[in-house]
């Protein structure tokens, strides 16, 4: 079978409609998870069916695709999903923020401010932020169409109980526009300040479990706390050790079997344009340094 | 004439000819009474005899068709659902029989008696635990039991958990279905001690489920008796124990074995 | 204070064939401030089925009770419990309560559902339950695990522990030594001295003698069929 067999960006037209009108009302109501028939996709669940059908809903021949795994261009999940598009609907792939259009993202937010015209696509595993305090679907719709959020702070205060601070450090609950509870994916809450006020359209999409949201630009998002334990967005208390940058999100490496560790940027695109334009960390080969 | 006496002048709730069918079958049919703040009405009947549906239906659990039911003169029948939602984790509250259906079992017992406080705005944790502090001591729950969670406490633990957690709100009308059921006899003893104190410091009006007479007896100011979903009698909870004027009644009453 | 008119009573057993048993009627009484009436006549004569009519515990099948301006036999529930928290007492010869609380507060417990604070009730309580004679260690305990004689004089403080303007009493000294007879006649004297009205099942004729103003024969009121 030739690429060509396949209808651009692989679903056909009608489906394609489908989710724009989802995304659509998505829009309108921003942080209202709209139910959407999902799609059975070439690829497991969890591994991004729910972004894919957004992406692919979105793409237009002339877009510029970029696509990121915990903020890595370069993991088997960003390159699948990458070449998917590349042979689906032929269109043009960057690592690189700035010159994409389309961004399907898993897991972060590019450290890179977004601007207006860029799309930012999530991959949501599970978009109900109070599933796992309220089981019941019936229920929880019940709650949102009504405002009943206090169960959410319940697990706050579970959190501050338990740990002595709000534990919970990714999937972190925010309120939109001062209405909806949103589950803003799962991405670390160091990521949650961009949620709001953001230029760009981010798109939220949950394959398996048939919902899309929304955030237009520039939408008041606010993470959830309390008065006395004021939400804190966190990061390791490190430099990354290959480009020196204090200010990004970043993961922590085991290099050996002795534990040494090591910190880098979660946003490879992110560091290696740094060390690109000569910054330096901890362990940069000095060589390379000068 | 203090603000105090002119609330006192008319009842809290009135309910009239509510009827409640379940297709061709009738969960309860035509039931009318009036409930004054700080009064405690005992629905007593045996199993099916309508007393649980009529608890739903007043509680806004169930839906209804027919009939009016007005808290403080609105009709509660023709509140938008968000208004009665919001008035039923206020100034309303509801303790089943079973503690499993009225907590969180995975939430501790501070994050169950703070989340009613939560739902209605507050945002200071420091604030939250310290009146769920005061409430499980209230109950009488040990302060360091605060953050277990519910599963790790007794039936009568449970159950006291439950009150707290519904009455830290200070509701004026409080749902009971068998708060006593399912516990042993010494442990409801305690419980109904503490209902009625809470009853009476609180000014709460209250409209119990039970079965058990001795605890309609003891706990209920008046008694309305149901039948086939239809109240067959009503009045002073000793005078239809003790001058029991329905064959149905009399039944009931001599049903019971005395100890 | 307490009026009552051509009251009758008659019970339908209906679940014995419906049988109807007129047990009183044209009952009538009269019992001014400060007086204390004896009902006499012998047992079943409709004493107790009497006293539980003005309580509002029987219903009435026709007459008036009226106490202060309230009317028993047509009052509404809610009247009538107000009517027996503010103005009538009633010392039953059965003292029922909740398992498990403490003689003291099932004592105070008409003073604070008046409205009354703790400390004064529980006051005004203690006061009592040492002039009947209740040991201090006691206090605190259930009185359920007490003795006949001392669960009566528990059931006195409690009738007592309220000014009530009208108060029935059924066989108050029954079961109670010398001694604490004495005290329960002394505060039944007291009340007739503050103007309570009084009605009361004594067999004890020697108490009746001394607090009693006056005997009604209710025998005159059971209904000529069944006499």
């Amino acid at each position: 079978m030739t690429e060509q067999s396949y209808n651009f960006a692989y679903l056909d037209e009608a489906t394609k409609r489908m989710i724009r009108r989802a995304l659509l009302k998505g829009l309108a109501i921003p942080g209202y998870q709209v139910p959407f028939a999902s799609r059975e996709m070439p690829m497991p669940y969890g591994w991004g069916t729910g972004g894919v059908q957004v992406t692919a809903a979105c793409l237009i021949p002339e877009d510029t695709l970029k696509v990121i795994d915990q903020g890595a261009d370069d993991t088997t999940n960003a390159v699948s999903i990458r070449k998917f598009f590349e042979r689906t609907a032929q269109v043009r792939t960057t690592e690189t923020t700035t010159e994409a259009t389309v961004i399907q993202t898993r897991h972060r937010i590019p450290e890179v401010p977004l601007a207006e015209g860029q799309i930012l696509v999530y991959q949501v595993p599970i978009p109900e932020p109070l599933r796992f305090l309220e089981p019941r679907e019936s229920e929880t719709r019940r709650m949102h169409a009504l405002e009943e959020y206090g169960l959410m702070h319940v697990k706050l205060y579970e959190d501050i109980a338990r740990h002595g601070a709000i534990a919970t450090s990714y999937a972190y609950p925010v309120k939109v526009e001062g209405r909806y509870v949103m589950d803003p994916s799962p991405i670390p809450k160091f990521d949650n300040p961009k949620l709001g006020g953001n230029a760009a359209i981010q798109l939220f999409g949950a394959g398996r479990e048939q919902r899309i949201y929304a955030l237009p630009p520039y939408t008041q998002v606010v993470s959830l706390d309390f008065e006395d334990h004021p939400f804190e967005p966190s990061k390791a208390e490190h430099a990354c050790d290959l480009c020196g940058s204090e200010v990004s999100y970043l993961d922590e490496v085991i290099v050996d079997d002795q534990g040494n560790r090591m910190f880098v940027c979660s946003d490879t695109n992110y560091c290696t344009t740094r060390q690109g334009e000569g910054h330096t960390g901890r362990l940069s080969q000095k060589g390379e340094a000068a | 004439m203090t603000l105090h006496d002119v609330a006192l002048q008319q009842p809290l709730f009135r309910v009239e000819s509510l009827t409640k069918r379940y297709g061709h079958r009738i969960g309860c049919a035509d039931v009318n009474f009036e409930l004054w703040p700080g009064e405690v009405l005992g629905i007593v009947g045996e199993s099916g005899s309508g007393k649980s549906t009529l608890l739903g239906c007043l509680a806004g659990h169930l839906r209804v068709e027919e009939g009016r039911i007005f808290y403080q003169g609105r009709d509660t029948l023709l509140m938008p659902e968000p208004e009665r939602r919001v008035l039923s984790r206020t100034e309303w509250a509801f303790v089943h029989q079973n503690p499993r259906d009225g907590l969180r079992m995975g939430v501790s017992a501070g994050g169950n008696v703070g989340e009613r406080l939560m739902a209605i705005g507050a945002r200071n944790y420091g604030d939250i635990r310290e009146t769920a502090t005061d409430w499980l001591g209230r109950v009488e729950i040990a302060s360091e039991r605060i953050d277990d969670r519910p599963r790790q406490f007794s039936g009568g633990m449970q159950q006291r958990l439950q009150i707290a957690r519904n009455l830290v709100t200070s509701p004026r009308l409080v749902f009971m279905d068998e708060p006593t059921g399912g516990l042993d006899v010494s442990v409801q003893a305690r419980l109904l001690d503490l209902l009625r104190g809470l009853v009476r410091d609180m000014g709460l009006s209250v409209i119990i489920v039970t079965h058990d007479l001795a605890v309609a007896r003891l706990l209920a100011d008046r008694l309305m008796v149901m039948k086939d979903g239809r109240v067959i009698e009503q009045g002073l909870t000793d005078q239809v124990l003790d001058d029991p004027q329905a064959a149905y009644t009399q039944l009931l009453v001599s049903s019971v074995l005395q100890v | 204070m307490i009026e009552i008119e051509n009251l009758s009573k008659s019970f339908t057993l209906h679940n014995q064939n419906s049988a109807v048993i007129p047990v009183m009627s044209g009952a009538s009484l009269r019992v001014a401030p400060g007086e204390c009436v004896a009902l006499t006549g012998q047992s079943g004569a409709g004493k107790s089925t009497l006293m539980r009519m003005i309580y509002g515990n029987y219903l009435a099948a026709s007459g008036s009770i009226r106490i202060g301006d309230v009317d028993v036999a047509t009052a509404s529930a809610r009247e009538i419990i107000r009517l027996r928290r503010e103005t009538l007492g009633y010392v039953s010869q059965f003292l029922r309560v909740v398992p498990r609380v403490p003689t003291r507060t099932v004592v105070a417990e008409p003073l604070l559902a008046l409205g009354c604070s703790e400390r004064e009730a529980h006051a005004r309580a203690e006061t009592l339950l040492s002039m009947l004679n209740i040991p201090e260690r006691l206090w605190s305990l259930s009185p359920t695990t007490f003795s006949g004689g001392e669960q009566q004089r528990v059931n006195i403080a409690r009738g007592f522990v309220h000014g009530y303007p009208a108060l029935l009493l059924d066989e108050p000294t029954a079961s109670l030594d010398a001694r604490n007879r004495d005290v329960v006649l002394t505060l039944i004297e007291e009340a007739k001295a503050r103007g309570a009205a009084i009605v009361g099942i004594f067999h004890d004729e020697g108490a009746r003698e001394r607090v009693c103003d006056r005997e009604v024969d209710v025998t005159v009121f059971t209904p000529k069929a069944a006499a």
